[in-house]
């Protein structure tokens, strides 16, 4: 095995020593840093509690990627197509961008209740303007000579968005994808800290007021290794499908 | 190797009058009050320095690009322009997602009519890139992706082909081929090649303008003896050159 694959373990191991260190010599109390150990335990020993509020999270952040990219798309598409909808849609979603989407939260959970609706909503609003914005750009990026050529060819304006303009945009389309992959979990937790009696945030939020650090600790876990598999695992899914992306990889060898 | 009966099917090339071309780029005019015929069946060139307006000329003639009000540019059986016209970029423009047999069938595609894949495969073996039809364009070599740009053009089967310096991305030798090839393969039709380079202009072109001059106008053509595509070293190619180059000098004081 390279070391390139075993970086990420002895990063890793590294962190967890320096964490075990912090904890002897400063003799600081569980519930405010618990060791590493009694995370394992919780995590094991919490692990069915864990799952259960594991699967309502991750079937939030899913429900909310998927709203936020279907709606990004379809108003990428309809602002790029529709000059009046351009005009009237993109300075209320720049606008839009200036109101911290967290402060909104209360307000979704007031309207749409304590279950998953509120947090599907708060994932939904925060992954919708990159998307939008990623979508938007590539489909205004397409190279003009490209587009005098299909228009030499006798196409009409929706066979060149279809065939040519949508197709050449799809690299852009994937980043917005991407950073939406990384931003829904923070808009489903969000979204349960405020208010929710299920999700891996209430799991947090009640384990702390109980001062049980080391089942928030566990959460946490969870949590991180949720998004970060969903990350990779989206953008293998988008390497996959998109071969035609001009990648350049930059080395520091 | 099949004929051109075989390979263009509705050659009625006509001629084309351009008069009164008018355009500016932002207040500078670029040419005004421009004159041009098309003759029926030939090569016309258009040679000029970059900026002087040679590309925008042939995108008027595209219909891409509208004139001034007294601009007029017809075919000499007086109809319009409209839908006789293929267009050939300096760039390849090769859809990066499609293989090379969609590439050459692009324009079907996007006008939604029924594919002649038959007709594609000739035309590529005929430019001599047969093996590669189901290559992607990434794996092809600069002259053998202008080959299938230039089949793309052919399968649109246009009696007038507009190509805007289409060789000169090219290294010397693939460039001399790929002007064989295009003189060969577009015979019969009405040609307007628009370059910066006068040898490409002498060895293809029936007529040769040099334009010239801010605004800029046509001299008078130049036409050389003998049929494209002439010889590199042929008299009236070497001696042509010498004439060209010294009207383009004096256009640059």
């Amino acid at each position: 095995m390279s070391l390139s694959y075993l970086r990420p373990l002895i990063i890793c191991a590294g962190l967890v020593a320096v964490w075990q260190a912090v904890v002897t010599f400063t003799g600081v109390p569980a519930f405010i840093l618990p060791a590493p150990y009694s995370v394992l335990l919780a995590l094991v020993e919490d692990g069915g509690l864990l799952a259960g509020h594991a699967g309502v999270t991750f079937i939030e952040i899913a429900l909310g990627l998927l709203l936020g990219v279907l709606l990004g798309a379809a108003s990428g598409i309809a602002m790029s197509f529709f000059v009046p909808v351009r005009r009237w849609l993109f300075p209320v979603l720049v606008v839009s961008q200036a109101v911290p989407v967290f402060a909104l939260a209360p307000i979704l959970v007031l309207w749409l209740g304590f279950g998953i609706g509120s947090k599907v909503a708060m994932a939904t609003l925060i992954i919708f303007f990159p998307v939008t914005a990623a979508l938007y750009d590539g489909l205004r990026r397409t190279e003009p000579g490209l587009l005098d050529m299909a228009r030499t060819m006798g196409a009409g304006r929706f066979a060149i968005l279809r065939h040519v303009r949508l197709p050449m945009a799809m690299p852009a389309f994937a980043s917005g994808i991407r950073i939406a992959a990384a931003v829904a979990p923070i808009g489903a937790v969000v979204g349960e800290w405020v208010g929710a009696s299920s999700g891996l945030g209430a799991l947090m939020i009640h384990a702390n007021a109980r001062s049980e650090t080391d089942t928030m600790f566990a959460a946490l876990f969870v949590l991180a290794v949720m998004a970060v598999t969903l990350y990779f695992a989206i953008d293998l899914v988008l390497r996959r499908l998109i071969t035609w992306q001009p990648e350049t990889y930059s080395s520091d060898d | 190797m099949p004929t051109n009966g075989t390979l263009g099917q509705n050659l009625n090339a006509p001629s084309i009058e351009v008069s009164n071309a008018q355009f500016a780029y932002g207040s500078r005019p670029l040419f005004d009050g421009l004159n041009l015929v098309l003759e029926a069946g030939r090569w016309t060139c258009v040679l000029g320095p970059s900026g002087v307006g040679k590309s925008s000329l042939l995108r008027m003639i595209a219909g891409l690009l509208s004139g001034g009000n007294d601009t007029a540019v017809r075919c000499g059986d007086g109809s319009a322009t409209a839908g006789r016209v293929a267009y050939m970029a300096q760039r390849d423009f090769l859809l990066p997602w499609l293989n090379v047999v969609g590439n050459a069938t692009l324009g079907a595609r996007l006008r939604g009519e029924a594919v002649d894949l038959d007709r594609a495969n000739a035309l590529l073996q005929a430019a001599g890139v047969g093996e590669a039809a189901n290559a992607m364009p990434d794996e092809l070599s600069g002259g053998m992706r202008q080959r299938v740009a230039l089949v793309r053009t052919l399968m649109e089967d246009r009696p007038i082909v507009l190509m805007d310096e289409p060789f000169s991305a090219l290294d010397a030798i693939t460039r001399l081929r790929l002007q064989d090839l295009a003189v060969r393969l577009l015979a019969k039709r009405t040609v307007l090649l628009v370059t910066h380079d006068p040898l490409e202009a002498l060895r293809l072109g029936d007529r040769i303008f040099v334009m010239n001059g801010s605004p800029a106008g046509l001299g008078s053509p130049l036409e050389p003896a003998g049929r494209p595509p002439r010889e590199a070293g042929a008299p009236d190619v070497l001696s042509g050159q010498a004439r060209l180059l010294r009207e383009l000098a004096e256009g640059g004081k």
